[in-house]
């Protein structure tokens, strides 16, 4: 992520408070976590204490504080797709790529991480890679999947 | 785009989109929903287009790409009009078998619904099983729009409701209807809708608020986000509806920040409203103003509760208030914001349009209107099913869902995800209603339909609900945090085959601990799932119970082993 392209939607925000949470969105979006300084950038541009921006940042699950993997891998453990064995599928999941969720492994090719349901039940379970979903999935799959994604 | 400045201009525009469309002309829908778009349809929807520009502007027939159909166990889902022709499962490679057949006038037969048993074919919608024992009021315009264009639901009589409001009624009358329709909140309480509207119009100030709550936060719930995002100026055009009764000129939409479709969709709507004068200032040139913006969450639970939801929409985190300040009158920044849920604003054009007394004839004496249910879980057919309030849970999981895969019986069913409850699959014969499921322990909710088959570990659920709330509480109230960590604890160690005795007694003091204490629903609720299972499948956790206590007992060196 280039920094002219944060400064920009920093920028769109200037003086308006109200926005923090919608520029923390764009931010996350764009770059996948949210580095201390631009969270620094953040507060000067909005007018708001960094100690709040951090609050926030931090409360919410969708912001991350750390870097991710290349490859961001999602398991759905949705109670929808936890009857359809989510549980097995993460096992799975877990072994294939070495990590739990919340880590990211060495190489930094996958960060893993667990949410529930996305809306897509009658698919389930589901793994969804870098936005992509890989509906009805079973243990079995996991590492063919995975291969495509390095 | 022209501005509207009167409803007979209004229809003026409606009667110029009518004439300029062949009703006869074959319209291609293809779904686009959560589930489909998950089993890759945005290939089938670009074969589609492919196809069409290759056959050039007299290509005889149109595609459109519309929001859920309601099917999506079958997706990718297409669905031909004007006939309704179903096709279930469409590959790209079917594209050009598909568009042939359809000029020919043909149906590709391989690609129509086969019953599983029978191998009896069904071609239309309305002979498909999983559609037939529907009412389809709300989801069913879903395959004739395209969310984009808010023409194709001008074409359907949209904003025909608002016209309506603001030139043959007062804000009074609108508040009357709806009172008199008895429409409840959709979103959890089923709270009546007119009641919450008057107390926020009758409250003290002058600037208020409407909000949508399309935040859908209960796990196996898809049903909001595949009506605002299939057809979202339905919803819309309640909202306005809703701030003119009330007098508010500025509304919120609260909703996911993780379905970007569904964002697209709205603010796409909202600039199309705007445009044609529909939302904005001097409404139709009614002298009605009235705004919306668009806010989200951020990914936790509890901030689709109504004052954590307000708090968020401030920017501030989203922690509950207490329940004796109403949020009707002291919400946003203070000031009356009324908040409904998707579904509930969806309704009110229709009864605005229909009459309350149109409205009342569907549903059971104190449920009226349709319902729509997230459909899923250990169930042939799942997806978003909409019925009569009134309809038997049998219709819903045996007549629509098809039943339980693999030849296994059905064990419970369960409503209203971690704050809802289980009932066994004997009472399956209970209607779709308010109060009648809430009096037996499985209160509607959001309207999550869970399906569990003879297999399902019911510890297991309950720990599995209590684990969900535990990381989604805010922290903010003791009982609640320490009572569902206790809790938890105690599920967890039944699951792991080292229950105690006495267990049971545990889990039922500290389930009329949490349930006092707590500041907001969350909390008060969080044991709902436990007690319904704790009512009606008590054995099998005193069985799981004493497996644990004798695996101590008789095992003792192994369990230190391991
Ligand atoms: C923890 C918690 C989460 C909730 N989440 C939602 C939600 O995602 N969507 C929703 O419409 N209502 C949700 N509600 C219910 C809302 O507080 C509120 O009652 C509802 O949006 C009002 O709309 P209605 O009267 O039209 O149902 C939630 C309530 C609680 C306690
Ligand atoms: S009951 Fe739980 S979620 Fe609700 S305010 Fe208290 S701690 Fe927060
Ligand atoms: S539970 Fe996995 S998508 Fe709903
Ligand atoms: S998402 Fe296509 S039918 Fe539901």
């Amino acid at each position: 992520m280039d920094s002219a392209n944060l400064d920009q939607i920093i920028e769109q925000h200037r003086g308006k408070p109200g926005d923090l949470i919608h520029v923390l969105m764009e931010v996350q979006h764009q770059n996948h976590w949210l580095p201390r300084d631009v969270l620094h950038q953040i507060a000067e541009a909005l007018n708001i204490p960094f100690s709040r921006v951090l609050r926030i940042a931090t409360l919410y699950k969708t912001f991350s504080l750390t870097p991710k993997g290349r490859n961001e891998v999602h398991v759905c453990t949705g109670i929808s797709c936890h009857l359809r064995g989510a549980n097995k599928l993460l096992d799975a999941v877990e072994r294939a790529t070495g990590i739990k969720p919340g880590e990211t492994d060495a190489g930094w090719r996958f960060t893993l991480d667990t949410g529930s349901c996305l809306g897509s039940c009658s698919i389930g379970p589901e793994i969804i890679v870098n936005g992509t979903h890989h509906a009805r999935m079973t243990p079995a799959k996991v590492e063919d999947v995975l291969k495509e994604y390095q | 785009m022209t501005r509207l400045n009167s409803a007979a201009e209004l229809e003026q525009l409606r009667a110029g989109i009518l004439s300029s469309r062949d009703p006869a002309k074959p319209c291609i829908a293809v779904c686009a929903g959560a589930a489909c778009h998950g089993l890759d349809s945005v290939r089938v929807a670009q074969a589609f287009q492919a196809e069409v520009a290759k056959l050039g502007p007299g290509a005889g027939l149109e595609v459109r790409v519309t929001g859920c159909h309601g099917y999506c166990e079958k997706g990718p889902n297409v669905v031909v009009d004007p006939e309704g022709i179903c096709y279930f499962e469409v590959k790209p490679e079917d594209v050009p078998e598909i568009i042939a057949c359809t000029l020919k006038k043909e149906v590709v037969e391989r690609l129509v619904y086969a019953h599983p048993d029978t191998g009896e074919r069904a071609v239309h919608i309305g002979e498909v099983p999983f559609y037939k024992h529907q009412m389809r009021l709300l989801i069913g315009d879903n395959t004739r729009i395209d969310p984009m264009r808010i023409d194709d639901y001008l074409a359907l009589g949209g904003y025909g409701a608002l016209a309506k409001a603001l030139f043959q009624m007062t804000p009074g009358q609108v508040l009357d209807e709806v009172k008199k329709a008895n429409l409840r909140g959709r979103g959890g309480g089923g709270f009546p809708a007119g009641l919450k509207w008057e107390t926020a119009k009758n409250a003290p100030g002058k600037d208020k608020y409407v909000i949508v709550n399309a935040h859908e936060g209960e796990p196996g719930a898809f049903m909001d986000r595949a009506l605002f995002t299939g057809n979202p100026h339905k919803v819309l055009e309640g909202l306005i509806i809703g701030a003119y009764a009330i007098g508010s000129h500025r509304g919120f939409i609260y909703t996911r920040h993780d379905s970007p479709q569904l964002i697209c969709h709205i603010e796409q709507a909202l600039a199309q409203a705007e445009e044609y004068g529909l939302l904005g200032e001097n409404i139709l040139g009614s002298g009605f103003d009235f705004r919306v913006e668009v806010h989200y969450d951020v990914g936790i639970f509890v901030s689709g509760e109504s004052s954590a939801l307000m708090r968020s929409i401030e920017g501030n985190p989203p922690e509950p208030r207490p329940k004796y300040i109403r949020t009707s009158v002291a919400g946003i920044w203070d000031r009356p914001s009324n908040l409904n849920n998707v579904e509930t604003w969806a309704n009110v054009p229709q009864i605005i349009s229909r009459g309350a007394d149109w409205y009342r004839g569907i549903g059971t004496e104190g449920s009226k209107g349709t319902k729509l249910v997230s459909l899923s879980g250990n169930v042939v057919n799942s997806g978003v099913v909409e019925v009569p309030m009134g309809t038997p849970l049998r219709t819903i999981v045996y007549d629509i869902g098809g039943g339980i895969p693999g030849g296994k019986a059905a064990k419970a069913v369960h409503f209203g995800g971690p704050m809802g409850g289980s009932i066994p699959a004997n009472l399956i014969d209970a209607p779709l209603d308010f109060d009648e499921l809430a009096k037996l322990g499985a209160p509607i909710g959001a309207g999550g339909l869970l399906v569990m088959d003879e297999d399902t570990d019911m510890v297991d659920v309950a720990r599995y609900f209590l684990e969900f709330l535990t990381n989604e509480s805010c922290g903010k109230c003791v009982p609640c945090r320490e009572g569902m960590r206790q809790t938890l604890k105690v599920l967890t160690n039944i699951t792991k085959g080292k229950g105690r005795e006495g267990d049971i007694a545990r889990l039922e003091d500290l389930n009329d601990v949490t349930g006092a204490a707590c500041l907001c629903a969350l909390g008060r609720t969080a044991s709902d799932p436990l007690k319904s299972m704790l009512r009606y499948f008590k054995v099998e956790y005193e069985t799981q119970i004493a497996r644990g206590s004798e695996g101590r007992s008789g095992n003792a060196a192994g369990s230190a082993a391991t």
